[in-house]
Formats: structure tokens, sequence, C-alpha cells
């Protein structure tokens, strides 16, 4: 059953330069973490993760209560949790509030989960305009990209792509110099930041005792968009939960150096309600967007439930011997990479792209690699069976299925099987040639056939009882 | 209602039921090393230089004004509370949202102090308040802490072993470890993109004033 992959996969393997693209950035990053978790800088690295694991599986197993925690303490701090089953009640409550205070320009900071429900549409949808103030985000969203990287998200385009983009959407001139163009965007930003009615962040952790979000952010557009404008939304799934703002020590130590192999990003915004009375500056209005959007189905299955732990760090991404051949654009959802392939089936359904699983050589390395031990090859393989069970319920495979059940028979019966050894056996040398013409010959092109040998097993153990050797 | 579906979904997921106390969480991971004061004014240096910041020592707070209106090098200013305000090209401290935005947003440096540093990362640790304004160390390309050597701490978790909830403190803690940075395109390194690409930290020998 050949299962039919996206013809992505074929354009980006032929694209000399973007194989390139893909293969230097993903090896810097991985020589970076490397460093970053070498003994002499991080000796406890080990230590921090299993801690990391222990915390996440504490707190997914328990969401419920820490849910519950979160909300008391935001309205504590004078924010206000807003509760969103799915893409739709998102976008609503935006909108309905961005009615409500007469607002039109959203400033947003780079945020997967809102990347997943594909808010800047539905927005600009209704007349709103919601700009995406990351670089790197902010170059995607003029040229109409999918982001390539969960930490890289233009990885795939080169300065003189942005020379394009910018000259054709900033009225400029064309530009090369990268300083140069990031001071076009910083420039052209800036206003936004300053003229914005709301600004949208995501959350990296949501702490529940503290009813807080953490930013963390290399270039302080996060730290524009959540205190320039007069209202901050933070929009964060709801397995980003951590209890207390002391498990932040392991985390923020974890992710930097898994993600960018930074011991620190830049900044680390610990954001808890509006600003306070006595505080010069900050937003006079703080939701949290606790979005679940098919999480607590996942969390049903005790398998997979670990899928939630990700800090979305992208180290399993650039250590992926398949995601650094077909690259980002290749896989079906905002999430690519190994947390990507275990992710989309279990949000989509495993038939949605039942390739996708299937796409890994189970080398491990993102097991080896991942911040809070997720089991990605594990997971891996529990889709693949369930891709199998879904296909074996559709008609396409009677033949193999037919073919299976006379096998299993014929198993059960030794005469027929005795029969069935010494009729292939007198063929032998045959066999091969006969089944690449015949009905499983597409089943045959991905699988070696061991030589058949010119005698059974039972001839052999018959003659061998004969010599008296055992 | 979204809420109450979602909980309950939640809750039918993990077999839980409403009220049901968790277990204990794991117990908190901390580890402070140990440093002299000598020892975490070098790593502090180290790291931040590292990262393209520049650190000095000042003697007291007459030096601290000579050294910030060397770094300003006739370039204008902002100070966020005062103590600073002595400076020529530098206005401040104001009181009032408006003015403070309009101010860091045309000025070429923001004046703050920090209330911890964090010797392992070069970090800066500011807590928003009535004496230091959120956009002060953002908006204008030009940062410049003064923090006196008391405050050095060894790292992230001694700062969280000092302030273990810092919502009861903040709307709006930041840590700040080194210039604003990206390398969004061909993963080249520029500093500056939004916050400011240039990060100097005075250290103060002798809390005073
Ligand atoms: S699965 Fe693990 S390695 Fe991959 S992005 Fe998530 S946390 Fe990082």
């Amino acid at each position: 059953m050949p299962i039919e992959q996206p013809a992505k996969i074929d354009q980006t393997l032929q694209d000399a330069n973007l194989q390139l693209a893909i293969y230097s950035a993903t090896g810097r990053l991985m020589a970076k973490r490397k460093d970053a978790i070498s003994p002499d800088v991080c000796p406890d690295y080990q230590d921090l993760r299993t801690q990391a694991n222990l915390v996440k599986k504490h707190t997914i197993e328990n969401l419920d209560y820490y849910l519950e925690i979160v909300e008391k303490a935001v309205a504590a701090r004078g924010g206000k949790v807003v509760y969103c089953r799915d893409a739709t009640e998102v976008a609503d409550f935006v909108l309905k509030l961005a009615k409500e205070r007469d607002a039109r320009l959203l400033v947003k900071s780079k945020s997967m989960t809102t990347e997943e429900i594909d808010l800047n549409e539905r927005l600009e949808h209704h007349h709103l305009e919601a700009v995406e103030t990351d670089l790197g985000e902010y170059i995607l969203q003029l040229a109409h990209h999918k982001p390539y990287h969960i930490v890289a998200p233009a990885l795939h385009l080169t300065r003189y792509d942005v020379a394009d983009i910018f000259a054709e959407h900033l009225s400029a001139e064309r530009e090369t110099i990268p300083e140069k163009q990031t001071l076009m965007a910083r420039v052209a930003l800036r206003e936004k930041f300053l003229a914005a009615d709301i600004g949208i962040t995501g959350a990296n952790f949501v702490v529940a005792d503290s009813g807080a979000v953490v930013v963390v952010e290399n270039e302080g557009n996060a730290r524009l968009t959540s205190s320039a404008p007069p209202i901050h939304i933070a929009i964060a799934g709801i397995e980003k939960l951590i209890p207390r703002a002391q498990d932040l020590a392991v985390f923020l130590r974890l992710l930097a150096r898994s993600a960018t192999g930074q011991p620190m990003t830049v900044y680390t915004s610990f954001l808890s309600g509006p600003r306070r009375g006595g505080e010069t500056d900050g937003p006079d209005e703080f939701y949290l967007v606790l979005l679940d959007n098919g999480r607590s189905k996942l969390l049903a299955d005790k398998g997979k439930r670990e899928s939630l732990y990700c800090i979305r760090c992208g180290a399993c991404l650039n250590h992926c011997p398949v995601y650094r051949k077909i690259g980002g654009h290749s896989y079906p959802w905002v999430y690519s990479g190994p947390i990507g392939a275990i992710l989309s089936p279990q949000f989509m359904g495993v038939t949605h792209d039942p390739w996708l699983p299937f796409a890994s050589t189970l080398c491990g390395a993102c097991a080896e690699v991942c911040p809070v031990k997720i089991e990605i090859p594990r997971i891996l393989l529990e889709l693949r069976g369930e891709v199998v069970a879904a296909k074996t319920r559709e008609k396409s495979n009677r033949w193999e299925r037919l073919a299976f059940r006379l096998y299993a028979w014929a198993a059960r019966h030794p005469s027929v099987w005795s029969a069935m050894g010494l009729a292939a056996s007198a063929v032998a040398p045959d066999v091969p040639a006969m089944l690449n013409r015949g009905p499983i010959a597409d089943w045959l092109s991905q699988r070696d056939l061991p030589p058949l040998p010119p005698k059974t097993f039972r001839q052999l153990w018959r003659e061998r009882e004969g010599t008296g050797v055992r | 209602m979204e809420r109450d579906t979602i909980l309950h979904r939640v809750r039918t997921a993990l077999g839980r039921t409403a009220n049901e106390a968790p277990a204990e969480p794991p117990p908190v991971y901390l580890r402070v090393p140990d440093w002299s004061l000598e020892e975490r004014i070098r790593r502090f240096t180290e790291a931040l230089e590292a990262l393209g910041g520049r650190v000095y020592r000042a003697g007291g707070t007459a030096a601290v004004q000579e050294i910030v209106w060397e770094i300003l090098a006739g370039r204008s200013a902002i100070v966020s509370a005062d103590g600073l305000s002595g400076i020529p090209g530098v206005e401040g401290p104001y009181h009032d949202a408006a003015r403070i935005r309009e101010a860091a947003s045309r000025v070429d440096a923001g004046i703050t102090g920090a209330e911890y540093a964090l010797a392992e990362t070069g970090t800066l640790v500011l807590l928003a308040g009535p004496a230091e304004p959120r956009l002060i160390s953002l908006l204008p390309p030009i940062h410049i802490a003064v923090v006196p050597v008391a405050r050095l701490l060894a790292n992230l978790d001694e700062l969280l072993t000092k302030v273990p909830d810092p919502a009861a403190q903040t709307s709006a803690m930041v840590l700040i470890t080194g210039p604003s940075r990206t390398a969004d395109i061909e993963q080249i390194l520029i500093r500056g993109v939004h916050g400011p690409g240039e990060v100097h930290v005075v250290l103060v020998d002798s809390e005073t004033g």
C-alpha cells in the first residue's frame, strides 16, 4: 500500500539552494545547542531534563486543577481568563473586544498557537489590521508564507528574497544588506507599536499560582507588544501551564539552550495582569486566552498525552534527518519536524496525512535532544499502528487482508504449511521473479525478499535427526 | 459555557473528578552557586561583554555621573528615577505615562536602575513600578543601567529564591540579557532590532542614595 506524499517533498529535495539553507541553519543550531549543554557550562543538563519531564507530567495529569488555580490568580491581579474551545471562539473574542474598544490596529508577537488557528486571516477578514512584529514573522506575513521552522520561521528565505518582499510591500528601494533590512523593519514597526490598540502575544509558559504569562524572545517585539498598547491579550494552549514561578529556573534554562544555544534569551518577560496602581506605564487591560482546540481530546490517550509536554524549542527539527531534507513546508500543519509528525495526526486524525508517521527513520535523535523527554519514536510507532488499522478498514486493502488471512490459515495447519513449503522450495529460484510480476509487486518494491532455500526447515530437521547431530 | 465544557473535557480525559486535589508536585529544583562578590562581578562582566554589552565599575555616585556622561557623549537621554538627573542632556524623571512614552521614543538613551543583576548570564532584572517605567529600557536605541554591586546575584535560581513569586511585586518583571538581537535573515546576527542595540551597565561599589 504505497502512501502518497506531498509534491512539496520532491520540490524541496530538488532545490539545491534550499537544501543548503536548511542544512546550514539547522547545523548551526545543532552546534550551538551542543556547546550550550556541554558539561563545563551546564553540568546538570540531564537532571534538568528529568525535572522538566516530571513537572510537565505532574501538571498535565492534574491540568483541570491548575487551570482553576490560574483562573483565580489572573483575576486576583486584575486580569481575566477567557476559555476558547477552538479557533473561531478566539477570533470571536478578539473581534468583540476590538469592536467594544473601537480598536483597528493590532500588533502581534511570534506565537505558534496563533499560527495554529490562523488568527491573522480571521481578523483581517473583518477589516482589522493585525501586524506580525517578530522580524521573521513580519517577512512571512508580507510574503504570505507559513513558518518554516518553530524558532527560525524565515529559514527558507535569503536576503535577496527579503529584498524583493520589502521592495514590493514597503514601496522602498530594493535593499539587500540584512542590517539595513532590519532597520527598515524597525522603523516601519515602531510606528505600529506606538499606534496599536491591542497587543497579542503568545506565552511560552503560564505560571499557575502567579497568574502570569512568561514570554521569551530576542528582539524586544514581545515586550513592546505587551507594554505599549492599552490592551494586552496573551493566547496560550491549555498545556502551557506550570505550577510555580520557581519551576522557571529549569524551563528557561532548557528552552534557550535547546532552541538557540543561548544561556538565556535576551528578554524574558514575566507578566501578570494589567498595570497596577502606582506603575507608570503598561496596559490597562489584560486577558489570558486559554485555548483547547483538540488538546483535551489528546489528553485522554495515556500513551501519547506526553506530546503536550512540548515547549517548542525546535531541537527535534534541527536534529531530524528527515526534516533536514524535506524542510518545514512539506509538513501538513504549522508544526513541522518530529513534533509536527506526532501532533498533526493526533489533532487532525491519522488518515489526514497517513504518510507522516512513516516519514521517520526512527533513529531516535529527536527523543535524545528533547528537553522534556518526549518519546517521539515510540509515539510515531503507535501512530503507524493506527494508520495501518485505519487503512485496513478501508476497501482498498481487500487483497492484503485476504493474503494475510490465507497465510494465517496455512500457518495454523501443519499439513498445508509443509505442502506449501515443499512446493515453494521446488521452484525456489523463480519465486522472487514470479512475485515481482504478481499482484504484490508494489508491496515488494519497498522490501527485499530473502532468497528461498532449496530445502525446507522440516527437511533439514529430519536429515539432522538422522545423523544424531543436534 | 466554554469554561465548563473545557474543564469537563479535561477532567473526563484524565479520569479526575471536580475538586480532586492533585498529588504533591515534584519538589522545586534550584541550584545556587556560592560565588564571592568578586567572582560574581567577573562572571557578570564576562557574560555581558560576550553578548556585546559593556560593563563599567564606579566607586560612588560622582563616578557614576562621569561614566554615564562619557557613554552619552552628547547624546540625549531620559532617566527613570531620581539620582542621575544632573547630567546635561538627560531629562526626567517623569511620572506621566504619555510624557514618558513621548520622551522615550525621541531620545537616544534610557537610563534605569535594576532590582537585581544575575552574574551567570549577564542579566539585568527590572521590575516595573513607580520608579521604573517599562518603556525607558525598551524604546531608546541605548540602554544604560546603574546597579549597586550588592544587587548582583549568582543566577536565575537565586533570583527565584529571593523573589519566589514576581507577580506579588509587579505586573511586569523583565530579564534583560544583552542587546536586542535577531538572526532571522540568513542566521546573521544583527543587534538592535526592536529593543536597544547597546546595553551599558554601571556597577556601583557602595550603595548610596
Ligand atoms: S518535542 Fe521536544 S525537542 Fe521537539 S520542539 Fe518540543 S520540546 Fe523541543
